[in-house]
This record gives structure tokens, sequence and C-alpha cells, in this order.
């Protein structure tokens, strides 16, 4: 880990340590049982206040001082939510899903209190049994040696030959620990051990051997092999190592999420937070950050993929009386999630990547520009933001070292053009939030005629781990040219929707196929939408694409922020652009024309198409429009537009000539392409669609085969949807 | 009155502050101390239509007056943002997430039910004063879409069919509510 190096600023960050952490905490005591409930607003759309309100009656009535409840963030595992977790010191941590009043009645008595787990409940169960002891082998790409992947096998046989019984043991394989550094992860794997939570880097079958017989026989960790620096992402690992779901995943942005209390500075700096933020300053040298950061290759998470050590750089550069940093936390893709939840779940990591890329740049102040619709994100960042102020985090003299700062927080108003950073800055100002022509780029010219570096969340969430662990461990992470991992907001028809953080370079099959749990009973996997309103989908033939910047693009999508769209069969891809498009047409800010005009003349004719009016003529006039579109519109809004219509084009032709052609929707999701209409033979003229339908097309005479008025129907479906005898008909 | 001065301030001012909640004009008066004042218009407005529900005619003019921004910039910038309200909403404010997950599990039918539902369109409210309808993007709980949300509370998955039920259960709120308030 990189030294603090100013005697000052580590004096105060010891002494920020003694004043936080008091062992006899009860959040600190490792003799407690704990039990965590989530507190990010889709927990809480789920229900997890009831489940927490549920819980401190439970243990208010069972009169024991010895359990302690705690609210954390979520770990975006959005489908099973409410989670709901039971840390009983020296077993196994167990998370339940879809936790309601009722479970956590049980969860008490028999889990709690009659120290059974409930197996059918558990998250990513049902059925899994819990051994005393897990081992974890570290399967990523870069730790496997030439014989690496020999070794779990070995283990298995090794662990046989020895008599413990596999009740006792279990082994599973995970993603990256976060605990190989460059060169050395390439003579060394490195194994986890749980509930212990110890860390052992191994090198040979040996040092198996000795862990077995040790550790797991006679429950002596080795000393010897153990990792003594506990690396960034452990502690979720030890909470949630036996989820598939996660241990998959590497999460170092979402390290902290569904781990600590997202309100407490003391948790978060029990975990290291604020260490990085001493390093930065106490080096006293703003050029060595952003070398750190320009080395790791940390590009940025909000879209373009801009080198953010460059973007500081020209931040920098210009001479100016002021300069600005601004957290772009307008999250604007109607389809991506992850922004809010690491506000919520761990705000102080986002504060402190913004003050270390405030003292890079050479800014007194910094602003967040967060949007209206997420109240939460904005009260625990306004905490967080007060806390550090009363601890000398933020204002003068940060840490002693000199620097002085300060951050407000400012609303969007539900314009997604606030998203692109000309347009935020004139909100920001409290204008209509219109883009400009660049350059000048705000890095130049930002807020108030000022430079300004304006970073999405993910990219200052990475921050705080490059300076503590360096920048050859994040670029290691990812692919030659972009460092690090990247968190997708992985939702539609897919199995498990959530948030999944994994190093870039990943294999869309890998997300979608592998941590996502792939497609639901019943559907086929057609695409991928990837970039929102400005990407475009993805087929089947191009699965094993590795997802970095560099290669989306190539394959005519973008990266985005993240959001990431699974479709099936049926899910029309007409649809889906028509979608995306009226969604563009919707928010374009009408200050240019070939946005204003080409974007309404292009939903018109997909409506058309949709409604099975539509003609071949029209596809071609469609894709000259979306090139013209794309061409000539003023900011990245209009001239992103045209690419879902134009990928969906290029993949997916074959759905839009059915449309215009056969007047068919493959999907059957188009309904303007639906006859509804009633089956004589089945039809005992009962009625009950005649006086559901809203048009009042249907007629027909009581006990009479009913009919429906095929000009007058509006396609509602409600006829098919009510009759009991299955007589309507939809085709 | 002192035939030389047209300064109307005072009373212009005296005015501006009659319109306005003491909580948004302290706010007022506390983004006037800092830099740059008149960027604080959008903040302004959210705390407006905190207070009051929507945005009027004269609070948008006594926030011009007292934020010393012009009026048509104040207009210009609550009519831009979607988030602003312009006409006062019902009791139950229904927001019907239209983000692309929520969209991709058949959000729109849900949508159109609500609107024969209610007998209004978006941006609409019933006659009653019940309901408004409205969509947003995106209430960040995909994993439960598609979804609404009513006041505070999320509602999903929801199916066209949940609606009335569901809507049935906020009138009857409404009516013990209104029957409490009477005794
Ligand atoms: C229409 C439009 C909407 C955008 N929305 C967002 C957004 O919601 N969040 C974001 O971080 N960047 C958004 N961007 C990208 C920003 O303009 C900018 O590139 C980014 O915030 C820079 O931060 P980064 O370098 O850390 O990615 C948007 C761009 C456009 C053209
Ligand atoms: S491209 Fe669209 S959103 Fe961008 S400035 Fe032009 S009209 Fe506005
Ligand atoms: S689809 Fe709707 S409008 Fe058409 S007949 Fe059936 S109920 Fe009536
Ligand atoms: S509901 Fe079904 S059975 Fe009854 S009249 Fe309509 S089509 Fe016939
Ligand atoms: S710990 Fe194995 S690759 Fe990182
Ligand atoms: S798309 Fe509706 S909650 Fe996300």
């Amino acid at each position: 880990m990189n030294p603090i190096k100013s005697k000052k600023v580590n004096d105060f960050y010891e002494a920020l340590l003694r004043d936080l952490i008091r062992p006899d905490e009860a959040a600190f005591r490792q003799d407690r049982i704990r039990i965590q409930v989530g507190s990010a607003t889709c927990e809480l759309a789920a229900g997890a206040g009831e489940v927490l309100d549920e819980l401190k009656k439970h243990i208010a009535a069972s009169e024991r001082d010895d359990i302690v409840v705690r609210e954390v963030g979520c770990t975006g595992r959005c489908s099973r939510e409410p989670l709901l977790g039971v840390v009983i010191p020296g077993r196994m941590p167990v998370t339940y899903e879809k936790a309601d009043r009722e479970l956590v009645h049980r969860v008490f008595i028999e889990h709690v209190q009659g120290g059974r787990p409930l197996y059918e409940n558990m998250l990513d169960g049902p059925g899994r049994q819990i051994s005393r002891r897990e081992v974890l082998f570290c399967r990523s790409r870069r730790c496997l040696r030439p014989d690496g992947a020999g070794w779990e096998r070995d283990f298995r046989d090794m662990l046989d030959r020895s008599g413990i019984s596999r009740e006792e043991i279990d082994i599973l394989s995970a993603s990256c620990f976060g605990a190989c550094r460059g060169e050395a992860a390439t003579d060394a794997s490195t194994i986890l051990v749980r509930p212990d939570k110890v860390l052992y880097r191994i090198r040979n079958r040996s040092d198996l051997e000795e862990i077995i017989e040790s550790h797991l026989r006679r429950g002596e960790v080795v000393e010897r092999l153990r990792w003594k620096l506990p690396p960034l992402n452990r502690s979720f690992f030890d909470l949630y190592g036996d989820v598939a779901f996660f241990n998959r995943q590497s999460r170092v942005s979402l390290r902290n999420s569904g781990v600590l209390d997202p309100e407490s500075l003391a948790e978060y700096v029990n975990f290291r937070g604020f260490r990085a933020l001493a390093v930065a300053l106490g080096g006293g040298d703003p050029l060595w950050v952003i070398d750190q950061v320009s080395r790791a290759r940390l590009r940025g998470r909000g879209g373009a993929g801009y080198p953010t050590g460059q973007k500081w750089i020209d931040t920098r550069e210009p001479a100016a009386e002021n300069r600005y940093i601004v957290c772009n936390a307008d999250e604007g893709d109607p389809g991506a999630f992850m922004n809010r939840s690491m506000l919520e779940s761990d705000p102080f990591n986002i504060v402190e990547g913004m003050i270390i890329g405030g003292f890079a740049i050479g800014a007194k102040k910094g602003f967040f520009y967060i949007r209206a619709e997420y109240p939460l994100a904005i009260a625990r960042i306004q905490k967080a933001i007060d806390i550090c102020r009363e601890k000398r985090l933020l204002g003068k003299n940060i840490m002693d070292s000199g620097f002085d700062f300060e951050i407000e927080i400012r609303l969007g108003a539900g314009a997604f053009v606030c998203g692109e950073e000309t347009a935020l800055i004139h909100s920001i100002e409290g204008e209509r939030g219109q883009p400009r022509i660049r350059p000048p780029y705000p890095s130049e010219r930002g807020l108030w005629g000022e430079p300004t570096a304006i970073n999405n969340v993910e990219t200052l969430a990475g921050v705080t781990g490059i300076i503590n662990y360096g920048c050859d461990w994040f670029r290691s992470l990812g692919t030659d040219k972009s460092g690090g991992t990247k968190v997708f907001a992985l939702a539609g028809t897919i199995r498990h929707t959530g948030l999944v953080e994994v190093p870039l370079g990943t294999t869309l099959k890998e997300i979608v196929f592998e941590i996502g749990g792939g497609m639901p009973e019943g559907s086929e996997f057609k695409a991928v939408q990837t970039g929102g309103p400005a990407g475009g989908c993805l087929p089947l033939e191009l699965i094993d694409l590795p997802v970095d910047y560099d290669s989306l693009n190539r394959a005519g999508t973008i990266m985005g922020s993240g959001g990431m769209i699974v479709l099936g069969q049926n899910d029309c891809m007409v649809d889906i652009a028509k979608y995306y498009l009226s969604f563009s047409q919707d928010e374009s800010c009408g200050k240019c024309s070939p946005c204003r005009e080409g974007t309404t003349r292009m939903l018109e004719i997909l409506e058309k198409i949709s409604a099975g009016r539509g003609t071949r003529r029209e596809i071609e006039n469609l894709e000259r429009l979306a090139k013209l579109v794309k061409k000539s519109s003023l900011c990245g809004l209009g001239r992103a537009a045209p690419n879902p219509v134009l990928s969906t084009l290029t993949h997916f032709r074959d759905e839009y000539l059915a449309h215009v052609d056969d007047k068919r929707c493959p999907a059957g999701r188009c309904t303007g392409l639906l006859r509804y209409s009633v089956d004589p033979e089945s039809c005992v003229g009962c009625g009950l669609c005649a006086r559901d339908c809203p048009a009042a097309c249907i007629s027909g005479e009581k006990r009479r085969p009913h009919e429906i008025d095929q000009e007058r129907c509006i396609k509602c479906g409600r006829c098919l949807e009510v009759c009991r005898f299955q007589a309507v008909k939809v085709s | 009155m002192n035939r030389s001065s047209t300064d109307n301030w005072p009373a212009v001012r005296e005015a501006s502050r009659k319109a306005l909640p003491p909580a948004v004009l302290d706010f007022i008066e506390e983004c006037r101390e800092r830099e740059h004042p008149k960027s604080a218009l959008i903040a302004v407005l959210h705390r407006v239509q905190d207070e009051c529900g929507h945005l009027g005619r004269d609070q948008l003019n006594a926030v011009a007056q007292l934020l010393q921004v012009p009026t048509a910039r104040v207009y210009g910038a609550a009519t831009f943002y979607h988030f602003f309200r312009l006409r006062p909403r019902g009791r139950f404010l229904i927001s019907v997430c239209l983000g692309t997950a929520c969209y991709v599990k058949g959000a729109d039918q849900v949508n159109r039910r609500l609107m024969e539902e209610l007998g209004v369109g978006l941006g609409e409210t019933t006659a009653d004063g019940l309901f408004s309808l409205e969509t947003t993007r995106c209430l960040g709980t995909c994993g439960l879409a598609p979804v609404i949300m009513i006041n505070d509370n999320v509602h999903g998955p929801l199916k066209p069919d949940d609606i009335p039920g569901l809507l049935e259960r906020y009138i009857q709120r409404a009516r013990k509510e209104e029957a409490g308030g009477k005794t």
C-alpha cells in the first residue's frame, strides 16, 4: 500500500482512527451477533422497512443484549431483495432472500436463537447446505498460472485423502479477490477461508497440504502463508463469498455496498476510509496523484471513456483564478441505477474520491449534481458532507495538510440532457440546461467560465482504491487500454436482475449467462442492449465479445454508463428502437433542428412501421435520416439518438422487414399488428368481454357468439384477459 | 408619496414575501449570501415545489423578484425541467415508471390501464382531485419491474389487472381519512 508521507497528516489520520474506532462499541465488537438489513431505495421499495421493524421487535422481546442490528447499503441483488444477513461469531455468515415479517420471525427463532439456518430461504439457495468452513479458490485469469487450474482439483483429492469430511469443508471458486499485484500474481494463487477471514497466498501443492493439516484439521492458521495486507474487497467476500451471483464478480467500486452502514464514518474509516486522502494530501504532490490515476488507466465511467488522468491535467493546466470539480450524478439512462446504489450505499467513498480529485486539479470547490429523483442518495451525500466537515475532512486545512476544499450539492430537475457536460454546467449556473458547442471543453471553460473537471460517480469511486493500492494493481484488473472494473445494471429478460461489477474485458457471455444466470424459463436469448438511448444491440453472434470501451464501439454500440438490458424472443427489436428513440425525442432540448426535427420524423416512421403501415421505402428513409441526425446534431444526445435504430437495422433487419412486408410482429409485441377475434365455437356468449371492452366494439346477443368490430378495436387486449372460456384469439 | 422616486421595491418585496412560505424565504436569504446567488434558482424552485406542491404564477414572480433574476429566466427554467409542476397535483401522485426495465416488462400496458381507469391523460388530475398521473424514468427498483409509485410508495411488479384494486385501496384510504377528519 502507498504510504502516508507527511507526519502531520499521518498524525491526523491516526487520531481519526483512535477517535472513531472504539473496539468496545457495538458496531465493532466481533463477539456480537450481527443482523443486517438493507437500507437503499431498492431495498426499502421491496419492504426492508417492515423487515427492520419486525427484527427490532423480536430483539426487544428476547431481551438479548448481544445482538446488533445493522442497516447496510444495497448489494445490487435487486430481484431477491429484501436481503437479511445473519452473522454469528465463528459461524458462516448467512444471507436470506425475499425477507418479510414471517421470515424474520422464523429466522430469529430458528437460526439466531436456535442455531439452525433455514436452508430453503437462503440467497441463491434453496437447499444449499452450509458447511463449517468454505475454501474459495481465485479463478481469475491472472491468478491461474499454467498449472493453477489444477490446484482446485488437487485440493479436492487431498481433502478426500485426509479423511476430513466434505460436510465440514466446502470448495468454491470466486473471481479475483483483488489481492494480486502485477507480477506477484504469476507465481502464486490466492485462496480464502471462510468464515475465518483468512486469505492465503499459495505457491505449490505442499502449501495446500499444510493448510489442510493445520488450518482445516486443527484450526490453526498457517501464518507463514497468510496475506498480511487484507485486500480491498475481502470484507465483501467474508459476507457474501458463498453466493454465486457475487463471488463471480470483482467488487472494487461496490466493495462496501451491503457491507457497511452508509451513514457511519466510523465504519467507513474502519475499512480504510480516508486513508487514500491521507496518502494524497500527505504526499503533497497533485501531479503524483494524477500520474497514479493516469497509469492506472482509469477511464471515465459516464459514457465516453475519456482518460481521467488526462482530463485532470487538462483542467489543471490553464491559468485561472478558480477551478471546480463536478461529480455527474444525473444518471439519465432510463435503465441504469448503479450510480444511485453507490451514492446510497457508500457515499463517503465518492466524497473522498472527489476531494482527492479536487486536490489533484487544484480546485477549492466541488459540486455534486444529483438528479432530484434520487432523494435518498441526496440525503446520504449531504449527511456525508456534513460529517466530513465536522471531522475536518472538508473545509479549511483538511487533515492538517493546508489544503482547503468545500463541497455543495446541486439538484437536477428531470432533464436527461443535463447529464451532458455543457448542459450540466448551465444547469448548475441556474439556467435552462441546454448544451453548447464544444470546444472549448469544460476543462478549459466550465462553471462560471473557469476550468472544470466533470467526472462520473463511478469514476470517482475508483480513485480511492488506486491511491491506496497503487496504479499497477488497478491497471492489472482490466484490459491493456482500460484499467479496473465496470459496474453494469443488468435488467430486462434475465434471471438475476441486479448490479454486476466485473473487470473490463469480461465477456458478455460471462456477464449474462454466468453471473446473470441466463434467461428465465421459457425465454430464448435474442440480444443485449448496452449504452441505453445512446447505445445499440448486440446479437447472439457477439456473445463472446469482451466488454470494454473499444470492442463495444467496434461492434456498433457503446459502453455508456452501464445499463445492460437483456432481450428475449418475446421482445421486438423495432419496439425497442422505438422506445429509445421516443425517449431521446422527448428529452431533446430543442436547441438544434437536426435533433429536434430529425428524432420526431424518425419516431413517426417507426410508429408507422410498428402499426403495420410502413414500407420498405420508409426503412430506407429512416436509415438516411438516422445517419443525418447522427452527423449534424449539436450535442451527444442528438448524435447518439439514432444508434438504437441503426444497430437494430444492422443486426435485426429481418424483423423490420416482417413488420413492413408481412405486417407481422415476430415477437408479438407491437399491438398495432395484433388482431383480436372471437372463436364462435368456444364463445358461450357470457358478455363479459363486451362489458369490459373500453372501445365498446364487441357485440352479440346473450348466450350467442360475440363479435369484434375490427375497425374500432384499439387492441388493448382486455377481452383476451377477461374471457374465461379461451374464446378470444389473437394473431 | 414621494413623487421624485419611482422606486417601488419595498412594496414589490413585501408582496413577493407574502407569496412564499417562510422556509423558502429563509432559503433565498441564505442563497443571497453565497457566491453566485443567481445560480440557486433551480434549488429555490425545488424548495417552492416541496412546500407548495407546485409552482404557481405568484410564486414564480416572487422568486424572480427576490432572487433578482429576470422573470423570463425563471419561467424558462420552470418550463424546461420536467420535474417542475406548474399546476396543482392531486392528493395521490401516481408516477408510472417507463424506464427500460419496466418498459420491457410491460409498463406501457399498465400505463394504458391507469389512463383508462382514471379517465385522465398523462400530466392530468382526476376531477375529484384524488389522483394525478405522471411518468418517470427508472425509479431505481428495476428488480420489481414494472413498478409505479403512488406518493412515496413503490408498487410492483404489477399487471394491468392489479390496477383497479390498487386504486380502490387508495380511494378507501382517502374516504377513511376524510371520515376520521370529520369526527
Ligand atoms: C445526453 C447525454 C447525457 C449524459 N448523461 C450522463 C449521466 O447521466 N451521467 C454521466 O456521468 N455522464 C453523462 N453523460 C456524459 C457526460 O457528458 C460526461 O462525458 C461525463 O460525465 C464525464 O465523466 P467521466 O469522464 O467520468 O465519464 C451524458 C452525455 C450526454 C451527451
Ligand atoms: S442535439 Fe438535441 S439535445 Fe443536443 S443541443 Fe441539439 S436539440 Fe439539444
Ligand atoms: S382488444 Fe380491447 S378494444 Fe379490441 S375488442 Fe378486445 S377489449 Fe375491445
Ligand atoms: S367473454 Fe369469452 S365467452 Fe364471454 S362473450 Fe366474450 S368471448 Fe364469448
Ligand atoms: S486474487 Fe486472483 S486474480 Fe486477483
Ligand atoms: S426501469 Fe422502472 S424501476 Fe428501473
